[in-house]
C-alpha cells in the first residue's frame, strides 16, 4: 500500500499562467514547466518529459510512476460556478503544515478575525472524522462554525457548515455552505506543490456560486485569507509536521489534524514530516 | 474617491490606512494584480500608463503615486503634515528594499534578494536609532508626539519586513512605534499586519 512520494500527482502551475519555460522545484528536484502552443509540458533536470494532467485550472505532474488518476471533484463540475484561479503564494513551511493549517477551524477567530471567525464564538463543536479506506482519503464532516463573513458573497454572520477532504497528501478540498445557494456546496481547495521539505508553493483554487462579486474580488478575498495564515505558518515550531504525539496536547477541535497525521503515517508519506515525537 | 486597490500591496494599504485614520471613505475597486496582472490591462493602462497601483480617482483628479495620494488625502489636515519629503523618500526606499524582498519571497519577483534584504536592514537600523532617540525625548512617532503622514508612509513596509525574510526581533524601538500606530483610533489591518489584541488581564 505504501508508495513513493514521487508517485503522487502535484500541482506545478496555473494553466492560465504558464507561458515561457519556468524553472521551479518539486520535492527538492529541479523541474521546468512550459507550454508549446497549446501543449503543456514538464521536464526533469535531465530534460526527460514527465507525465502531465490538466485539471482544476492547474497543470499537474508526477516525477515517478503515477499509480492512480488524479482525484476528481465532481461538485466543481456543476454548471453555473465561477472557477477562480487564485494564483500562488510561496511559504517557508512544510507542505504538510500548509495542509494541516487549511484543515484547522479553531484558529479562525484569532487569525481571520471578523471574517471567518470572531470572539466570543470560538468553540468548535464536535464533528465527525474518518479515514475512508476505499478512497484512501481523510474526511471531516458535520463541521459547524459561526462566521461573521463566510465568503465574499455572505452578508452578516452565519453558521457555516463545512466538510473537509484530504484527497492526496498535499491537497485538500473544503466544501462549504454556499450563502447565495442553500443546499449547494462551495468548493475551495488548497493544492500544495512541495518545493522541498520546508518550503512550498501553495495554489488555492475555488469553484463558487457567486453572481455578484467580480473575479478580482473573489481572488482578493482568498489571497487575503491565505496571507493571514502565511506568517503563522512560517513561525510554527518544529518546522516539519510531527506525526507522533509528544509535547503537543491535541484537543477535540484537532480531530482532523490527528486523523491527517495518522493517515500520513499509515501510507508512509513522510516528506515534510518529523518522525521524532515532538 | 475611488481607489484602485490590491489587497496585498503595501502601497495600497498606505492609502487605505491614511484614509481610515482621517475618517475618509474610499470606494475600493479591486484589481486582480496577481495572478491575472490586471494592472497591466488596457483599461488600467489608460488610467495609469505606468501600470502601477494604487490609483486614486477623485472627480477629475487622477493620482498614481502613493506619496502624492497621501499628500492629497491630508491636504486639509495640517496636523498630519510636517517636513514630509525626506520621510516620503525613505518610504520609497523601503518599498525598493523590504517591499521588493517581500514580493520576491511571496510572488517570485525577480530581485537580487540578498541586496534587497541588506539595504532593508541598513534602513531599519537607521530608523531604529532614530526611534530610540525619539523615545528618549518622550516621542512615540517618527516626527514627534503625535502620528504624522511620515509614520503612515513608512509603517507598511517596515511591518511587513518578515514577509520578505527580514526579522524585526532586534528592533525594540520600531516594535513600540508599530504598536503605537496599531493602537490609533480607526486603525485598519492588512494580511501580515495584525490588529492589537487586548492585553489587559480580564477581571
Amino acid at each position: 500500500m505504501s508508495r513513493s512520494i514521487n508517485d503522487y500527482w502535484y500541482p506545478v502551475g496555473l494553466l492560465s499562467g504558464i507561458d515561457a519555460p519556468h524553472a521551479t522545484l518539486l520535492l527538492g528536484a529541479d523541474i521546468t514547466v512550459g507550454r508549446t502552443h497549446s501543449a503543456y509540458w514538464v521536464t526533469d533536470a535531465a530534460g526527460k518529459a514527465l507525465p502531465t494532467i490538466k485539471r482544476f485550472g492547474h497543470l499537474w505532474t508526477c516525477p515517478g510512476t503515477p499509480m492512480d488518476d488524479l482525484f476528481t471533484i465532481p461538485e466543481a463540475d456543476t454548471a453555473g460556478r465561477q472557477l477562480v484561479d487564485v494564483g500562488s503564494v510561496r511559504v517557508k513551511c512544510s507542505p504538510l503544515r500548509a495542509v494541516e493549517n487549511f484543515l484547522d477551524i479553531a484558529h479562525f477567530p484569532f487569525v481571520h478575525t471578523d471574517i471567518l471567525g470572531a470572539e466570543p464564538h470560538t468553540e468548535v463543536a464536535r464533528y465527525n472524522v474518518d479515514i475512508r479506506e476505499d478512497a484512501n482519503e481523510v474526511w471531516a464532516t458535520k463541521v459547524k462554525f459561526f462566521q461573521p463573513q463566510a465568503a465574499k458573497s455572505a452578508e452578516g454572520g452565519i453558521t457555516t457548515e463545512y466538510m473537509y477532504r484530504v484527497a492526496s497528501p498535499t491537497c485538500a478540498v473544503l466544501y462549504k455552505t454556499c450563502p447565495p445557494r442553500p443546499g449547494e456546496w462551495d468548493v475551495i481547495t488548497l493544492f500544495v506543490q512541495p518545493l522541498n521539505e520546508e518550503w512550498c508553493e501553495v495554489w488555492p483554487w475555488m469553484a463558487l456560486y457567486d453572481d455578484d462579486s467580480t473575479m478580482a474580488e473573489m481572488v482578493s478575498f482568498q489571497q487575503l485569507i491565505f496571507m493571514q495564515d502565511r506568517s503563522i505558518l512560517e513561525n510554527q515550531i518544529p518546522t516539519k509536521l510531527p506525526l507522533d504525539p509528544g509535547m503537543e496536547v491535541p484537543t477535540q477541535a484537532d480531530l482532523t489534524s490527528i486523523a491527517y497525521r495518522r493517515w500520513l503515517k499509515k501510507i508512509g508519506y513522510t516528506y515534510g514530516a518529523q518522525l521524532v515525537a515532538a | 474617491m475611488i481607489l484602485y486597490d490590491y489587497v496585498l500591496s503595501a502601497s495600497c494599504y498606505k492609502v487605505r490606512l491614511m484614509a481610515a485614520l482621517l475618517g475618509q471613505s474610499l470606494t475600493l475597486h479591486t484589481v486582480n494584480f496577481h495572478p491575472a496582472r490586471e494592472h497591466k490591462s488596457a483599461d488600467m493602462l489608460a488610467l495609469n500608463p505606468k501600470g502601477t497601483l494604487p490609483v486614486l480617482l477623485d472627480g477629475e483628479t487622477v493620482l498614481t503615486d502613493s506619496a502624492d495620494i497621501l499628500r492629497y488625502l491630508t491636504r486639509d489636515a495640517p496636523e498630519w503634515r510636517g517636513d514630509d519629503d525626506p520621510w516620503l523618500a525613505l518610504a520609497a526606499d523601503l518599498n525598493e528594499s523590504l517591499g521588493m524582498a517581500r514580493l520576491h519571497d511571496i510572488l517570485q519577483y525577480d530581485v537580487d534578494i540578498d541586496a534587497a534584504r541588506a539595504a532593508g536592514v541598513k534602513q531599519l537600523r537607521k530608523l531604529e536609532a532614530h526611534m530610540t532617540a525619539q523615545r528618549f525625548d518622550g516621542h512615540l512617532f517618527l516626527t514627534g508626539a503625535v502620528p504624522a503622514l511620515a509614520d503612515i508612509a513608512c509603517f507598511p513596509n517596515v511591518s511587513l519586513a518578515p514577509d520578505g525574510g527580514v526579522s524585526l526581533d532586534t528592533y525594540p524601538s520600531l516594535r513600540l512605534w508599530m504598536r503605537a500606530i496599531r493602537s490609533l483610533p480607526g486603525f485598519i489591518e492588512m494580511p501580515g499586519i495584525h490588529r492589537l489584541h487586548e492585553l489587559e488581564f480580564p477581571e
